[in-house]
């Protein structure tokens, strides 16, 4: 195989909140993403998944551990041409997209504004263009473009999100539950989109989620992701058939069903054990599937 | 209004004003809560869920033009409120809140980011009952425990911002039920959430439903969520509802092509397909209102009259209604897109009708 694109060794994120009340966020993990490839990152509410998306992408300072993006390492000090080659070539899409859109600007601006800074076009109109196309690609309209963040429905907004991050036609993509709040249909064509981009330029996707059906389907690999470990990673094949450490099959077990007679009744298995991952290693199953135990 | 009806949205029409024109968003909707049971609002992105609940509670946008329509609201005396004709300040002291609380698509619009968790939990309830400094705490770490929340005496002192995006949506959903209201809407509370906690929410919710004789309205796209708690479900389109019925009805036997489609894109584990299923073409510009069915230039049975004509509403059954040409006794037979069919027989089988 060729060289990972992204390469994260031992992340750990803590948030010192008070004196004595400590969030330790995320637990040495540890993790790559090939060029083209679609990593799914899964786990419960609080998992820690956002962070480390806001850790690679340098929104935090990683507590310990060290991350490599593009043969560079990006942990630590960065210098102004490797901040600005990172803004270029990785992207996030956030998880709550109103408070990522500057709420007085308009839509069109708010999507230019990378264009802009690293002047990816040469005139206004080539400019207004690329705004439009994307805008249409994410089933929303180039006559948006005129309007403000407010005056946009929840999911529209989410496109938003989706399509700043598109224009930029950047190497990773840090997409964080970035199609939560769309109808199925509309989920469906922008997946299908992020794929026919990526088969394009192939660009590489970190695909934080909790809709398992969505992460099988466009996932390469998925890690699982319980406390701020990782505590399972594999092929989508092998987390789907034969999963093995308790946290993801029960996971597994609660997605849910479009059928009104079975879920009304259906029981979950709560996994709630109270392990703690602190002196648990990750051991190898095959070349791709490890678990934590 | 029936007696076991406690809201009932009669007729809404709703425009916005934007540098571009107006939009007309909301073109006649109908929709009623029975007492104690749970609706759900479906429908594609953008097609007004949002901005209809968001009216009953009086937060739409400075730009809004209420065209007509009525908002019933059943009280506990039995009297008959339009919410319409109410001032937002008598909005926000005598029914937002203890009446009807509304959890909102984006936790962060509704969060202070400079308050702490806690206190923004225990603020509502002293707005609206009487309870001392420690009763109000003593509820609020029982609320985030409830929801979810661990560590919660540590958590009451967290900042929005210091928590994970399913924990805001957890805490606002606190807040609405710290007053204990009659009617709970939730819009899309649960997308940032996973299947565990997800489950862990709508059986509270359920909880409360069945203790408290709460009604819920469900916004949401997650059919799996429509499955699990609703009684009856909307589903909407362009500005209006385009079908109703209870929620074996819409899964077993929708009738609406829009219906069908969106059933179809719903990828079951079983989908092994290369690409997913999406509705074709895109919603109808609602700056440029269609003549006849807004769904029409998606819908591939669409006839004649579709672009003539709006459909109105056909009964099917007491409760079932959709609004589609294909209903009328003159239209012709028409097969359901097999996928769908084998879809829905798979359904059936799981679920032994
Ligand atoms: N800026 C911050 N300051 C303090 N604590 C934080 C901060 N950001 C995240 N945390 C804490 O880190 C933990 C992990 O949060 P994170 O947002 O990564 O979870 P997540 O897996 O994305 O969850 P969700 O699915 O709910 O979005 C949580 O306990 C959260 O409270
Ligand atoms: N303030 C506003 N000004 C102009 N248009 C608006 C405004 N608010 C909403 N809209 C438009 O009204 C339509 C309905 O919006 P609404 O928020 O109700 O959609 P929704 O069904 O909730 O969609 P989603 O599932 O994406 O949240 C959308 O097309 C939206 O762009
Ligand atoms: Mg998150
Ligand atoms: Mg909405």
């Amino acid at each position: 195989m060729n060289e990972p694109l992204l390469k994260v060794e031992n992340l750990h994120q803590h948030f010192e909140i008070s004196r004595n009340f400590k969030i330790k966020a995320v637990n040495g993990v540890s993790f790559e993403i090939y060029p083209g490839e679609t990593y799914g990152l899964v786990g419960e509410s609080g998992s820690g998944k956002t962070t480390i998306g806001r850790s690679i992408i340098r929104l935090y300072d990683p507590t310990e551990g060290q991350i490599y993006f593009n043969y560079k390492k990006i942990s630590g000090n960065l210098s102004h041409k490797t901040q600005r080659m990172l803004r270029k070539n990785m992207q996030m899409i956030f998880q709550d997209p109103m408070s990522s859109l500057n709420p007085r600007k308009k839509i069109g601006d708010i999507i230019g504004e990378g264009l802009d800074i690293h002047g990816l076009y040469s005139n206004l109109k080539e400019r207004n263009k690329i705004i439009g196309d994307i805008l249409q690609k994410v089933g929303l309209s180039p006559a948006h473009a005129q309007r403000y963040p407010h005056q946009f429905s929840g999911g529209q907004r989410q496109r938003v999100g989706i399509a700043r991050a598109l224009v930029m036609n950047p190497k990773l993509i840090i997409a964080d539950e970035c199609i939560s709040a769309l109808d199925v249909s509309i989920q469906a064509q922008v997946v299908n989109l992020m794929k026919d981009i990526q088969d394009d330029t192939q660009c590489a996707y970190l695909f934080i989620a909790h809709d398992l059906s969505m992460v099988k389907y466009i996932s390469d690999r998925i890690g699982v992701l319980h406390k701020g470990y990782l505590v399972e990673t594999g092929t989508t094949k092998e987390i789907f058939s034969n999963p093995l450490h308790p946290y993801t099959k029960s996971l597994l077990s609660a997605v849910p069903l479009p059928n009104p007679r079975i879920e009304k009744n259906r029981q979950l298995i709560n996994y709630n054990l109270e392990t703690d991952y602190q002196n648990c290693i990750l051991s190898k199953i095959t070349e791709t599937h490890f678990v934590l135990n | 209004m029936d007696k076991n009806i406690i809201l009932s949205i009669k007729n809404l029409d709703i425009t916005f004003r934007t540098n571009a024109g107006n939009i007309h968003a909301i073109r006649g909707v109908d929709l009623n809560l029975p007492k104690g049971k749970t609706v759900a609002l479906v429908g594609e992105s953008g097609s007004g869920k949002s901005v209809t609940m968001k009216s009953a509670v009086g937060l739409l946008d400075s730009n809004s033009i209420i065209n007509s329509g009525k908002i019933l609201y059943r009280t506990s005396e039995e009297k008959i409120i339009d919410l319409l004709s109410l001032t937002k300040k008598e909005l926000r002291q005598n029914i937002n809140g203890k009446n009807i609380a509304m959890v909102f698509q984006d936790p962060m619009t509704s969060l202070d980011p400079t308050m702490q968790i806690g206190e923004q939990i225990m603020e509502g309830m002293f707005i609206h009952k009487k309870i001392s400094k420690s009763e109000a705490r003593e509820k609020t770490l029982e609320l985030l425990k409830l929801v979810g929340i661990v560590d919660a005496e540590n958590r009451m002192k967290n900042y929005p911002h210091q928590l994970s995006g399913g924990m805001r949506q957890r805490i606002v959903i606190a807040i609405a039920l710290s007053c204990e209201p009659k009617i709970l809407i939730c819009d899309e509370p649960t997308t940032a959430l996973d299947v565990t906690i997800q489950a862990k929410i709508l059986n509270l919710i359920q909880d409360i439903q069945n203790k408290m004789d709460l009604s819920v309205i469900y916004i949401t796209h997650d059919l799996g969520v429509v499955a699990k708690v609703a009684d009856y479900v909307n589903v909407m389109y362009a500005g209006k509802i385009i079908e109703t019925g209870t929620v074996d009805e819409i899964f077993f036997d929708p009738r609406h092509p829009y219906t069908w489609g969106l059933l179809s894109a719903m990828p079951d584990l079983e989908t092994d397909d290369d690409r997913l299923y999406s509705i074709p073409g895109s919603p109808p510009n609602l700056l440029h209102e269609p003549k006849g069915d807004a769904f029409a230039a998606r819908n591939k049975f669409a006839m004649k009259i579709d672009e003539k004509k709006e459909p109105p509403m056909f009964q099917i059954t007491e409760t079932h209604f959709a609004a589609t040409w294909l209903l009328h006794p003159d239209a012709p037979k028409i097969e359901l897109p097999k996928e769908l069919k084998l879809r829905l027989e798979r359904a059936g089988k799981a679920a032994k009708i």
